[in-house]
Parts: C-alpha cells; sequence; structure tokens
C-alpha cells in the first residue's frame, strides 16, 4: 500500500513540470508547421480560438463543479447573440440612438451598451433554470446522464425560444463595411477581430483574478477537485454553483455576441454547432481545467482554421472532433489532468 | 460532558444498509477510537455523523444539538471537523489555498491560526505555495488534519490517517494527533493500527457487521485477551 | 379513402420512428448510454441503403454520384423479388453496427458522457461527408432515385399499405427481439450497469465489454430505422438529417413512452409523432414549427422532472439486480 503512494506520488511529481514539458513539445511541434502554413490561417485561428476560448472556459467549470456535460451551453451563446440583437436592433434603436459604426469597427457603441446587458440577462436566466430544472435534480441525487439529458431538454427548448421570437432567418447586427487591416505574409485582420480578442483577453484575465484571487473562486476550484471534501470544509455548494452558472453563463453570452460579430451574422443553430470545438477543447484541457481548456480552444481554433489549407473549411467541426478523438485515445484525461 | 453522542444510527448506500444502529459516544477532550475488521461501518460512520451519509433511524447529538439531518457545511461550523480516509486535500490547490478552504466559513483570524498551523506542522510552511497533488504521502497527511483544524473545532474526526504511511511515518502522525488533543480537541479516531491507535486512546469501540460489539477503556480493550486475537493481530 | 392513406402515412412514420425509439431504448433505458448523435446513425443507415438500392447515376441527369446498386443479379446470385431491399437493410444495419465499434471502442472506457460528447461529432462529420463527397452520395442534390420495395410490382396507390405491413413487421420483430434480449441474463447485467457501474464491475462483468455490445446492438437497430426511412420518403439529403427531426424528437419519444420499456418505447413514438404532425392542424401558435420545436424540449425537460418513468414507466420484472 505505501510504497504504492509512493509511485504514484513520485509519478505525479514527475508530471508537474510535465505539464511545461508537454506544452513545449505541442508548440515546437506546431512550429515546426508553420513554414508551410499561411499565416493569415494562423492569424484567424487565434482569433476563433478565443471565442471557443470563452464558451470552453464556462463549459469546464460547470462540468468540473456540477459534475454535468451542459449540453445547452451552445444554446446560452445563441442567447446571449439574439439578446444582444434586440438590444441593438430593438431598443436602442427605438429609442432613437445611431448605430452608427464606432471607430474601425462595423458595429456601433449600442453593441458595447448591450454585452454586459446581455451578459446579465443571460446570468440570471441560467440561475433560473437551474433553480427550476438542475436544482431538484441534485436534490435528488439522479445519474449524471440524467443531468445532460435535461440540458438537450433546455438546449432544443431554448433554440425554439429564439426561433419563435425571433426565427430561423439569418440575421446580422446592424454593420458599416470597413477597411480590413492589410499585414505582412498576407495577413489580413478585420478590426471587429481586434475587438474580439481584447474582449475575450479582458475576460479571461477576469476569470483568472477571480479564480486564484477571490474566496469564492478558490472555492469553485476546490469544489472542482474535490466535492465532498469541499462539503467537509463547510464551502457553501449552493453559492458556489451559483457563482458557476453567473461566470459560465457570462462567458457563453459574450462568446455568443462575439461569434455573431466575427461571423457577421447570427442563426439559431450557431450555439449547438458550436459544441463540438467547445467540448473538444474542453476534452483536450482536461474536465474541470480553466487553464486546459484555453489551452485546448487555442490548440482547436488554430488548427482547425489552418486545416482548411488543405481540406474542406466546412470540413472544420470534423477536424476539432479528430483532434478530440485522438486525445482520447492518446490521453484521455486531457493534456493538463483533470477529473478522467 | 458529553460532546458527541450517536444512538441507534442506521445509514447506508442505496440498498445496502450498513450501520444497524450503532451507538457510542466522545466527551469532552477525549481521544475515542473505532476499531474493527474490514467493512464494518468505520468509515461509514464518520461521514454519517458529518452529513455526507443520510441518518435512516436513530441520532447524532453534538453539544446536545441533534445534527442527524443537517448538511456538512452547517455540522463543521458547530465545531465538529472531519478528515476523510482518502482524496483528503485539494491536490490542485496549493498547501495556503487548501488551509483558506478548510477556513471558508470562517469570520476572522484566518492569518493567525494558518500561523499556528505552519508551527504545529512546520514541514508545511516551507512549501505554501507546493500544489497539496505534489506532497509525499506524510505532508499530504499533515495537511489534510491542518485544513481540518482550521475552524478550531471542538472535536476532529479522522478516518484511518495513517493509511498508506510508513511505520515511521504513521509513528509522527499519530504523535501530532496526541499533541491536538493535549490542546484540548477532542478525538474520534478509527485506525487499522489498532494497538498504537488504543494505546493513546482514553476509550475504544470494537463494531462489528454495523453494530457496536464492544466498548471500554482503551488500556482495557488492549489487554483483553479476546480483543487482542480478533482484532490486534494475536 | 383519404384519412386512411393519411392514417397509413403517419403509421408508417411513426412505426420508422418506433424503431429508433427501441434502439435508443437499448442505449439509455437499459445501459444508460447517453447518445445524443443519432442523426448520424439514422443518416448512414439511410444513405447505405439508398446506395445499394438507387441505379448507378444516370449521365443525363447531371448526377455527382460514382456508384449505384440495384443490379439484377450478382455472380450467379439472380435478384429478382427485391433481394436488394434486404440487402440494403442488412447493410445499413452493418455499417452503423461498425462506427458504433470505433466509437464505442474509443469512449466506452471513459467517463459516460464522453460518449454524448463523441456521438455529437460523429453525426455532424457524418451529415458534413455526406454534405462534401459528392460522388458518395451526390452531396446536397441529394438522392432521389430511391425505389420502392418491390419496385414497380406495386400500384402506387397502394404502395403505402404494403409499406406499412413491411415497416409493421420489421418493428415487430424488433421489439420480440429486443424483449428477449433485455429480460435474458445479458439484459439484466445491462441494467445492474446503468443501476451502479462499480459494483457490476465488483462482481466480476466486463463492463465495458457489455456496455460496447448494447451500443453497438442499437445503432444497428438505429441503422435498420434509417433504412426503411430511405426506403419510404426516397428521397435522401444531408438536409434531411436535421438534429431535430433525426435526433431530438427520438429522445422525446422514449421519454414520453418510458425510458427502459420496450412497449413505452413504441408506444412514445406514436403518441409524440401523433403531437408532433397533429398539432400543426391547430389554430394560433401551434402552426408555428418553431412552437412544436420549443416544445419537444420542454416535453423532455417535463418527463424528467414530473414523471421520469414516462407514461408506461419501466418494467418492475426487470429490476432484479445481479447477485452472482
Amino acid at each position: 500500500m505505501s510504497t504504492l503512494q509512493n509511485i504514484s506520488t513520485r509519478i505525479r511529481r514527475k508530471w508537474a513540470p510535465g505539464h511545461t514539458i508537454v506544452l513545449i513539445v505541442i508548440l515546437a511541434v506546431a512550429a515546426g508547421f508553420l513554414p508551410f502554413v499561411k499565416m493569415g490561417l494562423v492569424v484567424n485561428g487565434v482569433f476563433l480560438a478565443s471565442i471557443i476560448a470563452l464558451g470552453a472556459i464556462g463549459l469546464t467549470l460547470i462540468y468540473g463543479i456540477l459534475d454535468f456535460a451542459n449540453v445547452a451551453h451552445g444554446d446560452y451563446m445563441t442567447m446571449g447573440a439574439y439578446v444582444a440583437l434586440f438590444i441593438v436592433a430593438g431598443v436602442i434603436a427605438a429609442i432613437g440612438a445611431e448605430s452608427q459604426g464606432l471607430g474601425p469597427f462595423t458595429f456601433g457603441y449600442p453593441l458595447l451598451i448591450a454585452i454586459p446587458l446581455t451578459a446579465a440577462i443571460v446570468a440570471l436566466g441560467a440561475i433560473a433554470l437551474d433553480a427550476v430544472i438542475y436544482r431538484r435534480l441534485r436534490n435528488w441525487r439522479v445519474n449524471t446522464a440524467v443531468v445532460s439529458m435535461a440540458s438537450l431538454g433546455v438546449a432544443i427548448a431554448l433554440r425554439g425560444l429564439v426561433q419563435i421570437i425571433w426565427s430561423s432567418d439569418t440575421q446580422n447586427y446592424p454593420r458599416e463595411s470597413r477597411q480590413v487591416f492589410h499585414l505582412p505574409m498576407d495577413v489580413r485582420i478585420p478590426p471587429d477581430n481586434i475587438f474580439i480578442a481584447l474582449v475575450a483577453v479582458i475576460l479571461a484575465v477576469a476569470v483568472y483574478l477571480l479564480l486564484t484571487r477571490t474566496k469564492m473562486g478558490k472555492a469553485m476550484r476546490a469544489t472542482a477537485d474535490n466535492p465532498d471534501l469541499a462539503l467537509v470544509s463547510g464551502i457553501e455548494t449552493a453559492r458556489v454553483i451559483r457563482w458557476t452558472w453567473v461566470i459560465g453563463a457570462v462567458l457563453a453570452a459574450v462568446a455568443g455576441i462575439l461569434l455573431a460579430v466575427f461571423q457577421a451574422h447570427l442563426v439559431p443553430i450557431m450555439g449547438w454547432k458550436f459544441l463540438i470545438p467547445l467540448f473538444a477543447a474542453v476534452v483536450l484541457g482536461g474536465i474541470g481545467n480553466p487553464y486546459g481548456a484555453l489551452a485546448g480552444a487555442f490548440i482547436i481554433g488554430v488548427t482547425s482554421e489552418v486545416s482548411t489549407q488543405w481540406i474542406n473549411p466546412s470540413y472544420k467541426p470534423a477536424v476539432a472532433f479528430a483532434i478530440m478523438i485522438a486525445m482520447l485515445l492518446v490521453r484521455p484525461r486531457g493534456l493538463f489532468g483533470g477529473q478522467g | 460532558m458529553t460532546l458527541l453522542e450517536a444512538s441507534g444510527v442506521v445509514a447506508g448506500y442505496g440498498e445496502t444498509q450498513i450501520l444497524h444502529g450503532v451507538s457510542m459516544a466522545v466527551n469532552q477532550g477525549e481521544v475515542v477510537t473505532i476499531i474493527g475488521p474490514n467493512g464494518c461501518g468505520k468509515s461509514t460512520l464518520l461521514k454519517t455523523i458529518i452529513g455526507l451519509v443520510r441518518v435512516r433511524a436513530g441520532s447524532v447529538a453534538f453539544r446536545g444539538t441533534d445534527i442527524s439531518s443537517r448538511p456538512p457545511e452547517q455540522i463543521v461550523r458547530t465545531g465538529l471537523c472531519y478528515v476523510p480516509q482518502t482524496a483528503n486535500v485539494f491536490s490542485s490547490l496549493t498547501i495556503l489555498e487548501n488551509l483558506e478552504m478548510g477556513a471558508f466559513v470562517r469570520n476572522s483570524g484566518q492569518g493567525e491560526r494558518i500561523g499556528e498551523m505552519f508551527q504545529l506542522f512546520p514541514d508545511l510552511a516551507r512549501r505554501t505555495d507546493q500544489k497539496a497533488g505534489s506532497l509525499s504521502g506524510g505532508q499530504r497527511q499533515m495537511l489534510a488534519i491542518a485544513r481540518a483544524l482550521m475552524l478550531d473545532p471542538v472535536l476532529l474526526m479522522l478516518d484511518e490517517p495513517s493509511a498508506g504511511l510508513s511505520p515511521a511515518m504513521t509513528g509522527l502522525v499519530l504523535e501530532r494527533i496526541k499533541d491536538i488533543n493535549e490542546t484540548g480537541v477532542a478525538v474520534l479516531l478509527v485506525e487499522q493500527n489498532a494497538r498504537e491507535a488504543l494505546q493513546m486512546s482514553h476509550r475504544g469501540y470494537i463494531l462489528v457487521a454495523g453494530e457496536t460489539r464492544l466498548e471500554d477503556t482503551g488500556p482495557q480493550l488492549l489487554n483483553n485477551p479476546e480483543v487482542a486475537r480478533l482484532y490486534l493481530g494475536g | 379513402m383519404d384519412i386512411i392513406s393519411y392514417a397509413a402515412g403517419f403509421a408508417i412514420m411513426a412505426g420508422i420512428y418506433a424503431v429508433f425509439s427501441l434502439g435508443l431504448n437499448i442505449h439509455w433505458g437499459a445501459t444508460g448510454l447517453f447518445n445524443i448523435g443519432i442523426a448520424g446513425f439514422f443518416a448512414l443507415g439511410a444513405y447505405t441503403a439508398a446506395l445499394l438500392t438507387t441505379q448507378p447515376p444516370d449521365p443525363m441527369l447531371f448526377e455527382d454520384f460514382t456508384f449505384g446498386g440495384n443490379w439484377s443479379e450478382i455472380g450467379f446470385l439472380d435478384l429478382g423479388i427485391d433481394l436488394w431491399f434486404f440487402l440494403g437493410i442488412a447493410a445499413a444495419a452493418i455499417a452503423c453496427g461498425i462506427i458504433a465499434l470505433a466509437i464505442g471502442y474509443v469512449t466506452l472506457r471513459l467517463r459516460d458522457d464522453y460518449l454524448a460528447i463523441a456521438t455529437l461529432g460523429i453525426a455532424e462529420t457524418v451529415r458534413l461527408f455526406f454534405l462534401n463527397e459528392k460522388w458518395v452520395a451526390n452531396g446536397s442534390k441529394g438522392l432521389y432515385r430511391i425505389p420502392k420495395f418491390l419496385g414497380d410490382l406495386v400500384s402506387p396507390e397502394n404502395y403505402d399499405y404494403i409499406y406499412l405491413g413491411v415497416v409493421l413487421a420489421v418493428l415487430v420483430a424488433l421489439f420480440i427481439a429486443v424483449e428477449l434480449a433485455l429480460k435474458s441474463p445479458w439484459g439484466r447485467v445491462l441494467r445492474a450497469i446503468r443501476e451502479d457501474e462499480v459494483a457490476a464491475e465488483a462482481s466480476g462483468k466486463n463492463v465495458f465489454n457489455f456496455k460496447l455490445q448494447a451500443f453497438i446492438l442499437g445503432a444497428v437497430i438505429m441503422g435498420i430505422g434509417g433504412a426503411l426511412f430511405a426506403h419510404n420518403v426516397r428521397f435522401l439529403a444531408p438536409i434531411t438529417f436535421d438534429p431535430l427531426l433525426a435526433t431530438f424528437v427520438i429522445w422525446a419519444m422514449l421519454m414520453v413512452g418510458g425510458s427502459g420499456n420496450n412497449r413505452g418505447a413504441i408506444l412514445g413514438a406514436f403518441a409524440v409523432w401523433g403531437i408532433w404532425t397533429g398539432t400543426q392542424f391547430l389554430p394560433g401558435i401551434f402552426e408555428d414549427p418553431n412552437f412544436r420545436f420549443f416544445m419537444i424540449g420542454a416535453l423532455i425537460v417535463t418527463v424528467i422532472l414530473i414523471r421520469p418513468g414516462g407514461i408506461l414507466g419501466e418494467e418492475r420484472r426487470m429490476a432484479q439486480t445481479v447477485k452472482d
């Protein structure tokens, strides 16, 4: 027994720097490919990755702390995108504010107002859904797959709701056409993407500070790490769960808005389709590990974008899926460990 | 004065009932050890007292109030803390963060309490920013105990604190538990190293097949030939 | 007459959905496997059967696919009495079984929900494959010359009645087979795994093998459902396999009817398909297909919260755990 434990601790000690080695190997391999790759695709992949990251960080936190795969996460994104559409095109337009292009961006300042408002609305919605559905299932201690099943119902209902309110047609935020930035190596960056990256970085840093510097953030990590020990340490799990939903929903809502800006349109199925890269990033990073999800998002975002140099672009979700399956075969706990 | 009193506790998981009416008590300042064969329900008893496993019949009272239907996060506030046998630290959190989590419901004096813990376990003080998952078995056990002490408990329950440790390390851990008891904290111990544990115990219980079979003082149990033959390995 | 032919058309679709619901019942109801990519098996089964029975591409029709089937004979084998139909069903079942083996092999050792994510991915990958690889199945133009069962031997106005007979015969055969399988010792092990995987493992069962077998069996049944579907609508395009009608509706059917209960799975298919097609005749908000979309989701959540056993609930007889 004692030798077993000794061996396992020794392995774990070895693996702590192991994470860094894994990361370096990946970067090295990636760097090796760089000369053969169109720089523009890499850059575009980074922007896409920043949106995946926002969704995946929330998804992995919910996964780790509430212990179920929230299949409705993509539809929380869709909800965010459409609530923002309502605010930008409905409310703000109705009170007569103009939504002219802001600086170099295609959208106006109304979108800047819509982002925090939308995030708050979607967060409240997520808390309400938890109170009505998930809290009961937790109290009944049902199997985790049943909880996922319920979230599938939520996903379908949310999309139905979006289609009832906004129809299933393709829509768009009010936008003006803008000049694209031209950089060397044939890299073209739409100014909107700079905005997307900026918002993503701000939110990712905010989440990092929250998780490492605040008592609630540490309690969230503790609960994800070891739920029973969190209970007997006196951590109020109900509060932790509420905060998890708030963070997950805020990140999802903003990710939804940014995705709508990135692809320059909104469709009700956008969130459901985004589930594959989201889950791929989560699995890659290890379930419940937000930093892992961030790294996973970059691998998925850049790889699936770069793959379009050789593969039909519409296969992007399949590429993300293939990477995930490869990961499950090689290291099921993800690159950086997590709940296996 | 009786701190903890379990009477006729029935509990289990799903369709299997493990405890069939366990009665036992811990008095202020005591060290009480529970011994018994594997699968007799020792761990389940501790989990039931702390509220991780539901009490199906009987009652658990702590400092005179019934706690048998309360969730763990409320029970620990009343001064009853618990160290599980396995997975007893937050391995992805640092040592310092583990102690902070132990003090989650504490309103003041967290800094001082952490200082006291570092005095008690100087090994931990040297590596406050190290992840708990990278600690050795002994250090991890110390951290687990320190985490549980963060709320100044009146009664500390430990589930096999020496499991998986070398004999030398076991001695060290039991020594620390004695030190903790000397500061006035009552200790309820489940141990496989029954002999060592009973030597430092005021009283002990023998649990067999989910029922209390025997209760006596530590030395008496050690000297009981039948106990020695059946549970202390001859 | 119109009502009768409408009823026949309705019963065919409901019967086909009942086949899927039975397959899903093996996954979820009996074993607790969370498959949210039914659409992938649906599409794979339908396309496999369609490609084996559709005549090779006709240059005059500007068709992009390369291979077809339905030749009058293979070697010495005379395929006169629509043997192709049965070959198509068998091939659909095998194709789905192989994909299930691959997916299951990778994910069933891991935590439960990895299977869900993987099925989601495979459904999208299958859809993208048939959409992009025009040479396989004509891309987005779709396959539209899928023959009827027995070809021209049946007059068009009677085809639905004949085909209803075929669908019901297959459904009854599958029902009996699944019923026997789930009540056998094998089925009881599946249930034990669903209830308590650790205990099942501890009692010496190879949990992974049992789960893999259940996953393959369910997928095989879904492949048969896909094949039946192909010869009913006789037009397939990637857009046919939208998650709503190819995955979500089937989940609602099983949950409503009663997961874990084969009769419930069939009842649920007829009930939900009745609600789905019936509500479109109602005035007001029900006319909106999006409302019905919403309703399917709400139905699943409501069943879980209010009546987790569905209409029929799980049969008690199956509720024995494996002791040996």
